[in-house]
C-alpha cells in the first residue's frame, strides 16, 4: 500500500507542476487575458473558502455562517502587517490567517456547545459583530476601509496557497481528528458516547475553518487593492456556503470543482448582473430538495471514478452513506 | 448587496446625545414601538421554531412581501390601513403556506441542516427576486393617520400618534393569537404538536396541516409587523426583512425560542435596549449590541430567559 501511495503523490505532484507551469506560460504569452487574471485570482480564493468551509459544514456538520467575518479578520490584519508594518507578504499573511484562527478559537470555545441550528444563528451574529467592530475602528479606515494596498498577490503565491491549504485540509479530514470530526457529523451523541471530545473537535474545525478563511482573505486584500467592512458581508459567506453544497457536503474535491465552476459561471454570468444571484439561490434550493448531501456528496473525485474502476472495500467504504 | 445601511431610516425621535428626561422617554417610547413590531416577527420564528425546530429565515422576507402588498394596497388601490393589513396578511399567508409545502415539507425526513440551507437559500431567493421585480430604491410609505403628538407629564413625555398605533395592533395581535392557541381547538392541536409530534400524531391530529396553520399564522404576524415597520421607518425596501429578521430572531432566542410569551417579552427588551443603545451611544454600534445579547444569551442561558433547560433525548 505504502508503495502505491507514493506513486499516488508523485502523479498528484506531477499534475500539479505541470498545471502550475502551463498556467504561468500562459498567463506570459498572454493567453490568459488581464479579465481571466482575475478570475483566476477569484477561483484560487474560492477553492480556498469553500474547502475550509466544508471542514466545518461538511465534515463535522456544523452550520456556520460568519466564514466571511474569518475572511474579513485575515484580510485586515495581513494589510496592517504589510502596509503599516512593513512585514513581508507570505508572513502577513500566515499572522492574519492565524489572527482568524484565533478569533475562531476564542468564538468557537463558547458557541460550539450550541445545537446546529442556534450554532448558525450564533456565528452569523458574530460576522456582524466583526463587521460592526471593523467600521467602528478608525485605525482601519472606518466604514471607507483601507484603499491603496500593495498588489502582492500573483499566480506563484496563489498557486502555492491554495495548493497548500487543500492539502493541509486533506490530511486533517484524513487525520484521527478529521475522523473524529466526521464522527460528529454522522451522530453526534454516538461520537460522544464513543468518547470523542466533541466540543474540542467541534471547535478545531471551526479554527481550521477559520485559519484558511484568513488566507483566502489575505489573499483578496492583496489582489484587489481595497477593502471595506461591506466587502465581507453575510453575502461572501453565502457564496463559500453554495460552493460546498452543490460540491458536497463532505467532499474536498467536490468543493474545489464547484469553486472553480461556480467562478467561472460568474464571469460568465456577469452580464446578467443580480438575476445571477436569483438563479443560484433557486438551485441552492432545488439542490437541497432533491440531493441534500450536494451534488457529488462525501464522494471523493478520483482518477479511479474517472476511469470508472469499482472502488475497493478500504478505507473509504465507511464513508457511503445509506441514501 | 448586503444589509440596509442604517443611515437610510428616519427615526420618529432624533437621536440627540443628552442626559434629559425627554431623551430618555423618548428613547423608550421609540424602543417600545420598534419592540413591538419584534415582538410580533419573533412570535413567527419562535412558533415555527417549536413546532418543527427550523429557524425559517425566509422568515424576514415574508414581512418585506407583506409590507409591499400593504404598501401597494395603500397607493395604488387606495385602501384604507386596515384592508390593506388584511391583504398584506393574506398574501404572506399563502406565501409562507407556499414555501413550508415546497421547500421544507419534502425535506422533513432529512437532516437539519439541508432544511437549514434551504432555509436561507429561500431567503435569498425572495430577497434577490424582490430586488429584480421591485427594484433597489427606497419608496416611500404613505402617512395613513394623521402625525400628532400627545404630551404628558406637562411635556416631559411625549406619545406620537403612530407609536400608539404600533402598540395597539401589536396588543390587538398578541391577544387574538393568545386567544387562538389558548382557546381553541386548532390551538390545542399546535401546542400538542409543539409538545411531541409523534404522540400527536398518534392521537389523531393531522400534524402536516398544524404545521401549515403555524406558518401561515406566523406569516400573518409577519405581514403585520411588514405594515407596520413600513409606517416606523416611512420606507419600504426589497431588503427590509433581513435586519429586522435576523434581531427578531435574537429577540426569540432572548426570551426563549418556541416559548410565546418569551418572544414577546424579547421583542419588547430588544427594542427598547436598541433604541437606548442609539440614544445613548451610537446607532453604529447598534448592530453590534444586539448580537453581542444574543451570543451571551447563548452562553450563559441557551434557553433563554422563559425557558427551562431541557436535556437532549437520544
Amino acid at each position: 500500500m505504502k508503495a502505491l501511495g507514493l506513486k499516488k503523490n508523485l502523479a498528484i505532484t506531477a499534475v500539479l507542476v505541470a498545471l502550475y507551469f502551463a498556467i504561468a506560460y500562459a498567463i506570459k504569452i498572454n493567453l490568459i487575458n488581464p479579465f481571466q487574471q482575475v478570475n483566476l485570482i477569484w477561483m484560487g480564493i474560492n477553492i480556498i473558502l469553500a474547502v475550509s468551509l466544508n471542514v466545518i459544514v461538511g465534515f463535522t456538520g456544523q452550520l456556520a455562517l460568519g466564514h466571511a467575518g474569518f475572511m474579513a479578520i485575515g484580510a485586515y490584519v495581513s494589510t496592517v502587517l504589510t502596509m503599516n508594518m512593513g512585514l513581508p507578504f507570505f508572513f502577513a499573511i500566515v499572522l492574519g490567517a492565524l489572527a482568524a484562527c484565533f478569533v475562531g478559537l476564542l468564538i468557537g470555545l463558547p458557541t460550539l456547545r450550541l445545537r446546529g441550528d442556534y450554532l448558525a444563528i450564533a456565528t452569523l451574529g458574530f460576522g456582524e459583530i466583526i463587521r460592526g467592530l471593523l467600521v467602528n475602528i478608525d485605525y482601519v479606515g472606518g466604514a471607507a476601509g483601507i484603499n491603496g494596498i500593495p498588489k502582492l498577490t500573483n499566480w506563484p503565491w496563489l498557486f502555492a496557497f491554495t495548493v497548500a491549504s487543500v492539502l493541509l485540509i486533506k490530511n486533517f479530514i484524513d487525520s484521527t481528528h478529521g475522523r473524529a470530526c466526521i464522527a460528529i457529523r454522522e451522530n453526534e451523541i454516538a461520537a460522544d458516547v464513543m468518547g470523542i471530545n466533541t466540543t474540542r473537535y467541534k471547535v478545531m474545525a471551526f479554527s481550521v475553518g477559520a485559519f484558511f478563511a484568513g488566507i483566502a482573505g489575505g489573499l483578496y486584500a492583496h489582489y484587489f487593492y481595497l477593502i471595506r467592512p461591506a466587502t465581507f458581508t453575510f453575502m461572501r459567506s453565502f457564496d463559500a456556503l453554495v460552493m460546498v453544497v452543490f460540491g458536497g457536503l463532505g467532499s474536498i474535491t467536490g468543493s474545489v470543482i464547484a469553486a472553480a465552476a461556480v467562478t467561472i459561471l460568474n464571469a460568465t454570468l456577469q452580464s446578467l448582473g443580480a438575476i445571477r444571484m436569483v438563479i443560484y439561490a433557486a438551485l441552492l434550493v432545488v439542490v437541497m430538495i432533491f440531493r441534500p448531501q450536494g451534488l457529488l456528496g462525501t464522494k471523493e473525485f478520483t482518477l479511479r471514478t474517472l476511469l470508472g474502476k469499482k472502488e475497493g472495500v478500504g478505507k473509504d467504504a465507511y464513508r457511503k452513506q445509506a441514501d | 448587496m448586503g444589509f440596509a445601511p442604517s443611515s437610510c431610516f428616519i427615526y420618529f425621535s432624533g437621536s440627540h446625545r443628552g442626559e434629559s428626561m425627554e431623551l430618555f422617554f423618548a428613547q423608550f417610547l421609540n424602543g417600545i414601538s420598534l419592540g413591538s413590531i419584534y415582538a410580533l416577527i419573533a412570535l413567527g420564528y419562535t412558533m415555527v421554531y417549536g413546532i418543527i425546530q427550523l429557524i425559517n429565515f425566509a422568515h424576514g422576507e415574508i414581512l418585506m412581501v407583506g409590507a409591499f402588498v400593504g404598501f401597494f394596497a395603500i397607493t395604488i388601490f387606495g385602501f384604507n390601513l386596515f384592508f390593506a393589513m388584511l391583504l398584506a396578511m393574506l398574501a404572506s399567508v399563502i406565501l409562507g403556506v407556499l414555501i413550508e409545502r415546497v421547500a421544507y415539507k419534502p425535506l422533513r425526513g432529512s437532516g437539519r441542516l439541508a432544511v437549514l440551507i434551504t432555509a436561507i437559500g429561500m431567503s435569498l431567493l425572495l430577497q434577490n427576486g424582490g430586488l429584480q421585480i421591485l427594484g433597489t430604491s427606497y419608496q416611500a410609505f404613505p402617512q395613513v393617520i394623521p402625525k400628532k403628538a400627545f404630551h404628558f407629564l406637562g411635556d416631559k413625555i411625549t406619545i406620537t400618534s403612530y407609536q400608539l398605533l404600533i402598540l395597539a395592533v401589536t396588543i390587538v395581535m398578541m391577544l387574538f393569537l393568545n386567544y387562538i392557541v389558548n382557546k381553541t381547538k386548532t390551538g390545542k392541536a399546535m401546542r400538542a404538536v409543539s409538545h411531541d409530534r409523534d404522540a400527536a400524531l398518534m392521537m389523531g391530529i393531522n400534524v402536516d396541516n398544524i404545521i401549515s396553520v403555524t406558518f401561515a399564522i406566523g406569516s400573518a404576524f409577519a405581514a403585520v409587523a411588514g405594515v407596520l415597520l413600513g409606517l416606523y421607518y416611512q420606507t419600504v425596501h426589497p431588503l427590509m426583512g433581513l435586519m429586522p429578521g435576523l434581531k427578531a430572531f435574537v429577540a426569540a432566542v432572548l426570551g426563549g425560542i418556541g416559548i410565546i410569551p418569551g418572544a414577546m417579552a424579547g421583542g419588547f427588551l430588544l427594542g427598547i435596549i436598541e433604541a437606548l443603545v442609539s440614544g445613548y451611544w451610537s446607532t453604529t454600534y447598534r448592530d453590534v449590541v444586539v448580537f453581542a445579547i444574543l451570543i451571551i444569551i447563548l452562553i450563559v442561558k441557551p434557553s433563554g430567559l422563559f425557558g427551562k433547560d431541557t436535556g437532549e433525548k437520544v
